[in-house]
């Protein structure tokens, strides 16, 4: 399964689009799969201040919850409402339609460029 | 590292490009293309599961039947030829050491499936309590496959591949056939709600049959399903799980089993049981269900009321999923104190309190 090299991951599975001081998070096709099928988010509320690392969130399958981390400190700017009406469309589609959260950055914190988590995801 | 098992079709699992999990010790598909997908195509038309991680323990000689007897809590050697029983077996304390289907093949001879997490503990303790019966038991898990095909039009799929008439077969029962030359024993028996069969057969035709049963049941909408989807499709069918619901700390009568135990018989664990039976301890196995999409998990806590700040601890969530089928949140939980249908509790669900409605068993049941 290819990854697509546009942006920035998280140990956590987690990848990042960074612009114009906004990341704009999702889970990457290793977690969906992973997961099996997505049935629940619980995405953090827009104004929530959430902190790289710390977990500010939950993604729910039929078998189980993981929590969601925020790869970036700052400001929740927006939420994927139509991921939380349809959560299929995260493993249908997880780096485009099943994006997460986008969040107003005060600061980063540790990525991995597409290359690095190739290697962790086959490690 | 121990080396995983696998089962007979192992190979078909990986060339269908099968997420494989850790089970039991065993390498088991746990879905194919989709969980939910493969949870839908069994209600509504067909789904085909490896099941040859189960232990198929042959019980046979002419003293079969009563060391059976004296092992379960059931009594095997009084079921008709080609009749089975959902039962379980018991410590001397009462404690389920596993669930399990016995099937009387004919008078001498008997087929006990047991959980794979369990295979070595029921043969043992089968080997220990048939001392001195002049019968032999016997693992036949090696050398055997389980092939189980479940839902609706299961029937209808199954019925031109094999010489027998399942029109014939009643739930619960057992026939000996061929499919496509293969030897099974065809039992229409499962653990999904649906109507469905489980085929019993050697492991060299295993292969060979799983490949015909998806092809012959492809246009009826049938696929294979792993274990994701087997979990959700039991709890909706209100099933217990052991590990889950069932365990070496619970006895039959705090799990909804009671009817299973038949005291007037001797067996191990009848004393422990029926000291239980005269003081019931009030624990007992409800069902549960929510609103919303958040699904209270295996572990939660169940509090008794409704908000208010006094609320004490009842019980916990032994499974907890949201119901594909019925699209809200369903639970089994274990609590200590009675309860009535339509009452509402509250469950932590990893902090957030949630109110929960206890309901009546099995939350799915198929079209009459």
């Amino acid at each position: 399964m290819s990854i697509p090299s546009d942006r920035q991951y998280t140990a956590e599975h987690e990848w990042v689009v960074l612009a114009a001081g906004t990341a704009t998070i999702g889970v990457t096709a290793y977690a969906t799969d992973a997961l099996g099928d997505v049935v629940y988010l619980d995405l953090p509320a827009v104004g929530t201040e959430v902190v790289a690392g710390q977990a500010c969130g939950e993604i729910e399958s039929t078998k189980s919850v993981s929590d969601l981390y925020s790869p970036v400190t700052g400001t929740v700017s927006s939420i994927n409402e139509a991921a939380v009406e349809t959560p299929e469309v995260v493993n249908t589609d997880p780096y485009g339609e099943g994006w997460l959260f986008a969040v107003t950055v005060e600061a980063e914190g540790p990525l991995l460029d597409a290359e690095a988590y190739t290697a962790l995801t086959q490690g | 590292m121990t080396e995983e098992l696998t089962t007979p079709l192992h190979a078909e699992h990986v060339a269908a490009g099968a997420t494989l999990t850790s089970f039991a010790g065993w390498q088991m598909p746990l879905r194919y293309a989709g969980d939910l997908a493969e949870h839908h195509a069994v209600r509504t038309a067909a789904g085909l599961f490896d099941l040859s991680h189960m232990a198929q323990i042959e019980v046979s000689g002419p003293g079969a039947g009563a060391a059976l007897d004296g092992a379960l809590v059931s009594v095997p050697s009084q079921l008709a030829d080609g009749r089975a029983r959902y039962t379980v077996i018991v410590a001397e304390d009462g404690g389920i050491i596993d669930d399990l289907i016995v099937y009387r093949l004919s008078a001498e001879d008997y087929l006990v499936i047991a959980n794979a997490a369990n295979r070595v503990s029921v043969l043992d303790q089968l080997a220990l309590r048939s001392q001195g019966q002049p019968c032999a038991v016997v693992d036949r898990t090696p050398h055997r496959a389980l092939i189980a095909v479940q839902g609706p039009r299961a029937a209808e799929i199954l019925a031109p591949l094999v010489d027998v008439d399942l029109t014939m077969l009643r739930y619960y029962a057992s026939v000996q056939g061929r499919i496509d030359g293969v030897p099974a024993l065809v039992a229409r028996t499962g653990y999904t709600g649906e109507d469905g069969f489980e085929l019993a057969v050697p492991a060299e035709g295993a292969a060979g049959l799983w490949r015909l049963l998806l092809g012959a049941g492809e246009a009826a909408g049938l696929v294979p399903a792993g274990l994701a989807a087997r979990d959700t499709l039991r709890l909706e069918a209100g099933m217990p799980l052991y590990g889950q619901e069932l365990t070496r700390a619970t006895t039959p009568y705090e799990v909804g089993l009671d009817r299973l135990v038949k005291l007037d018989h001797d067996f191990v664990g009848r004393d422990a049981l029926a000291a239980r039976a005269a003081a019931r301890s009030g624990t007992h196995l409800i069902g549960l269900v929510g609103s919303g999409r958040r699904a209270a998990r295996a572990g939660s806590t169940v509090l008794s009321g409704s908000g208010g700040e006094g609320a004490a601890e009842i019980g916990v969530v032994t499974s907890g999923v949201l119901s594909p089928t019925l699209g809200h949140p369903i639970a089994l939980a274990r609590v200590d104190v009675p309860t009535a249908a339509g009452e509402q509790l509250d469950v932590d669900v990893r902090g957030t309190r949630q109110p929960m409605t206890v309901t009546e068993l099995p939350f799915y049941r198929r079209p009459a």
